[in-house]
């Protein structure tokens, strides 16, 4: 397997060294297979290419800005601190990206129903969205917990015309979420399709949500060459499942540059290192002794998941990323950190690529820093206000 | 007493003009074993016994509920596995859990513990045909069935590769959905069985959305057989009782054995 190419195609059983595969029960297999092939087939047609590079440039407001941050930078001891603003694109994240090639694939294959799952509503956002705009119908699960954590995005859902229905069981947050929706799509296969959120699950997901996020990396480095002569000497971005992590890593895949995927401590399933197998996918999982799969504990909903997508376990084992992780007190002074000196208050989720940065600064000053700034704060407001007071 | 191996027991009650029943129970919660040896005295052709998994992607509501007691209860995998030694139920055993159970417990391991145990198959749902080859090697090295399951959406292609590879029986899937009972049996369930039965001599046993004897018979007008669940594992999670258990098992039983 070394010889694959590093964030090129899986092999066709979907494995990215020893990580991926598609571990779902019988009755999604013909419609993972079926999703492989209409993928590929779309992605090779250039009028699929054109429609979605439409929708994401005169809806979703790509490219999005890459940001110098001077005071920052300079607060930090003299970084070179670059933000890929995926904030500012329609619905506040990178998730839009994946959901509007999906809802278009969707459309293709004839399903005019999408089922998803989302942690801190991120992704369940983008998906009522984009099946608002396709005219498609649209469930969202959500875990009890998170639902209460992020009100408000269940109520943008709610007014975007998707039904959001709670995760009751388990640890009631993301993972469980991941759960009643694959439940939903075994009843559904037929007329529905799985808008799978990260760069997770059976293959194809973690191949084909990569690639609809690849536009992040491809714009990332041009706009960084553009601006330093040069690619990056490190990309941060934080990993929960890993999408945005995965889209800017791939422009910068075959460079020089230093790869970063921050974990929450609460939730490093890389940083545990215990290969498993959940969610259709073999990659790495936090897990008790006996394989019982243990909740993520991190601020973030957004990054409460034990897995990783099966790419980021590889690009880990083969060494060309390094996957540190940062408590939850380093994420809360990044927030303010980014809001106090830039004006920009990020979601919680990118607060954690900011943290590592802010934490390594001795070992960056001089170099210079991309990081994916994946979402706008907005949805966490409410609650650092608890944290920090009014 | 020793006992016949799962397609053995299966097979011979095909042979004999019967229909099988296979009641589903989950392990470790409550008195399961006396559970388990009611429902073998019952008239069971073989036991499945449920591993409980922390996110069951194929289980409804009373397998999920059922499997959240036993966990909380401490059940673990080697403590199910360690409960069936020496258990003489008299009638095959077959485990059915997820992949990373077995996956951390070790391949090989887990099936030479099976082995040990006694138990003769295993029922893996989310380890298809394609991720099937570490797993089903290990088995096949211990002497354990494979049990392989066939969906309403698998394809005629398909369906024929995965009866090639699959041990004991063929597990048909009777309708597109997770475990649990249904007011009435999906249309689904007997065109999946009567496909099977076309492409392959293993013994065709329906599964998903039977909770009934009635849905029972009915199925096994094409099938040889059923796996009950929810309608058992309800019964464990409402009554505890093995003669509640066992009564339900001779239900289904006579109204298999009278067609």
């Amino acid at each position: 397997m070394s010889d694959q190419p590093v964030m090129g195609e899986p092999t066709p059983g979907g494995r990215f060294g020893d990580f991926g595969g598609m571990f779902v029960p019988e009755t999604l297999v013909p419609a993972c297979l079926e999703l492989d092939r209409a993928f590929r087939d779309a992605w090779a047609d250039g009028g699929f290419r054109a429609e979605l590079d439409a929708l994401l440039g005169d809806y979703a407001g790509r490219p999005s800005p890459l940001t110098r941050c001077q005071r920052l930078g300079d607060e930090l001891g003299g970084v070179t601190l670059l933000l890929k603003r995926e904030d500012l694109n329609h619905t506040g994240s990178h998730k839009i990206n994946n959901v509007l090639g999906q809802a278009l694939l969707a459309k293709r294959m004839g399903k005019d129903r999408l089922v998803a799952e989302t942690g801190a509503g991120q992704h369940g956002v983008a998906t009522a969205t984009a099946a608002a705009l396709l005219g498609q119908r649209c469930t969202v699960y959500m875990g009890e917990v998170d639902m209460a954590r992020q009100e408000l995005n269940v109520f943008r859902m709610r007014l975007l015309g998707a039904e959001v229905k709670p995760a009751a069981s388990g640890s009631r947050t993301l993972k469980d979420a991941v759960n009643e929706a694959m439940r939903d799509w075994v009843a559904t296969v037929e007329d529905t399709h799985y808008c799978l959120g990260s760069v997770m699950g059976p293959h194809p997901y973690p191949w084909m949500v990569r690639e609809f996020h690849r536009v992040l990396g491809i714009e990332a480095r041009e706009q960084c060459v553009a601006l330093l002569g040069d690619v990056p000497d490190v990309v941060v971005a934080c990993v929960g499942g890993g999408s945005n992590a995965a889209g800017i890593f791939s422009g910068f895949a075959d460079d020089r540059s230093e790869l970063v995927g921050v974990e929450p401590a609460g939730g490093a399933a890389i940083g545990g290192g215990i290969p498993g197998i959940v969610h259709g996918m073999q990659s790495f999982l936090k897990q008790d002794e006996f394989g019982q799969v243990e909740e993520a504990q991190s601020i973030s909903a957004g990054l409460d998941y034990p897995g990783v997508g099966p790419e980021h376990a590889h690009l880990a084992a083969s060494g060309r990323a390094i996957y540190p992780s940062v408590t939850d007190a380093e994420v809360i002074d990044a927030f303010q950190l980014l809001s106090r000196t830039e004006g920009i208050i990020p979601a919680l989720e990118p607060a954690h690529a900011l943290a590592w940065v802010s934490r390594e600064r001795a070992s960056l000053v001089g170099r210079s820093v991309l990081v994916s700034l994946s979402g706008r704060g907005d949805k966490d407001v409410a609650q650092m206000m608890e944290v920090l007071g009014p | 007493m020793s006992c016949p191996g799962l397609e053995v027991a299966l097979r011979r009650r095909r042979e004999q003009g019967g229909k099988s029943l296979v009641p589903y129970l989950t392990g470790g919660l409550g008195d399961w074993t006396t559970i388990l040896l009611a429902a073998a005295d019952a008239g069971a052709d073989a036991i499945e016994v449920g591993i409980p998994f922390s996110d069951p992607v194929m289980d409804g509501p009373v397998i999920q509920q059922a499997n959240d007691l036993a966990l909380a209860a401490g059940a673990t995998p080697p403590g199910i596995l360690d409960a069936l030694s020496g258990l003489d139920a008299g009638v095959p055993l077959a485990v059915m859990t997820y992949a990373n159970l077995v996956y951390r417990f070790g391949w090989e391991r887990f099936a030479s513990r099976c082995a040990a145990v006694g138990v003769s198959g295993a029922i893996l749902p989310d380890i298809p045909l394609e991720e099937v080859g570490p797993w089903a090697a290990a088995a096949d090295a211990a002497g354990v069935a494979t049990v392989l399951l066939a969906a309403p959406t698998t394809p005629d292609d398909r369906l024929a590769a995965i009866c090639e590879r699959g041990r004991g029986f063929l597990y048909a899937v009777g309708l597109l959905g997770i475990t649990g009972e249904r007011d009435s049996l999906a249309a689904s369930a007997k065109v999946i069985a009567a496909r099977a039965k076309q492409v392959t001599d293993l013994p065709v046993l329906v599964g998903v959305g039977i909770g009934t004897p009635r849905q029972a018979v009915e199925v096994c007008e094409v099938a040889d057989g059923v796996v009950v669940g929810s309608a058992f594992v309800r019964r464990m999670v409402e009554t505890g009782s093995p003669e509640a258990v066992a009564e339900l098992v001779e239900e289904f039983r006579s109204a298999l054995d009278a067609g």
